[in-house]
């Protein structure tokens, strides 16, 4: 049902810049359309993990724009090391994904 | 339990003609929350609700804490806020739109040894400031910039 997270993690030294891309609507639960209001629905907490190892554990409100963007810095990276994302919304719905350490420009 | 939801719905019908304000009624059909998610501080109304829900009743002012936001946020629904921060032993680093709704945007429990900045994007209902909370060492470390918003991004 979620759509897949875009992630790039790229090393600069020896820290990963990663940037994540997740997909979601991010409801406030006050937009409303022709049909009503919109329930609430977003993403409440984020898990990124660095080869299995927690690095940043986000916990959000539904103030984090629609398809939220998540920047952050992982010391002590290397070369094909996993990062890994996992995110939670209101609703219990979750999607995971991880990506490769790639070669920064 | 039953008395929190019933004043749930008291404030829920007290506000529901308010634009953004509505959503605190819709939080209770959240089926599963995650068991660290701060309900008390995201339902919280006001910035200074919000900070104690951190426990940082007593903020120091520290220009160790950098925000990266726009002066001037042309769209309210996408303003993109960087918070870093230089000092040792950074714990979490929690953002608070102080005129949103509801003040309390995000918390990063950021692991030891980790690097103390975050990115995001967020919503802001109105010009307001936009603080970062620090924690380091147990101790609340505070910044803030203000940013103007041209058209809100609530709702």
């Amino acid at each position: 049902m979620a759509e897949p997270m875009k992630i790039r993690a790229t090393l600069q030294g020896d820290t990963a810049d990663v940037r994540i891309l997740m997909r979601h609507p991010m409801e406030t639960g006050t937009r409303k359309t022709a049909t009503g209001v919109v329930p609430l629905h977003f993403i409440q907490s984020v898990l990124v993990e660095h080869n299995g190892k927690t690095v940043l554990d986000a916990q959000w409100s539904q103030a984090i724009s629609r398809d939220p963007f998540l920047g952050l810095r992982v010391k002590g990276a290397k070369l094909g090391d996993k990062i890994s994302v996992t995110w939670t919304d209101n609703k219990g719905d979750k999607r995971s994904d991880d990506v490769a350490v790639s070669a920064g420009t | 339990m039953k008395a929190s939801v019933k004043i749930m719905r008291r404030n829920f019908l007290k506000i529901s003609a308010g634009a953004c304000a509505a959503a605190a009624g819709l939080l209770q059909s959240g089926a599963a929350w995650a068991a660290t998610w701060n309900k008390n501080g995201f339902d919280s109304k006001t910035a200074v609700d919000a900070q104690n829900s951190l426990g940082a009743t007593n903020l120091i002012d520290s220009r160790d804490i950098t925000i990266t936001a726009p002066d001037i946020a042309e769209n309210g629904a996408i303003v993109p806020v960087a918070i870093t921060s230089k000092i040792p032993n950074t714990q979490s680093i929690s953002i608070i739109a102080e005129k949103n709704p509801f003040p309390l945007a995000a918390s990063f429990d950021i692991s030891a040894g980790g690097e103390a900045y975050v990115s995001t994007r967020l919503k802001m209902g109105q010009t307001s400031n936009v603080r970062a909370i620090v924690k380091a060492d147990g101790k609340f470390y505070t910044a803030i910039k203000e940013v103007k918003i041209t058209v809100g991004g609530c709702g």
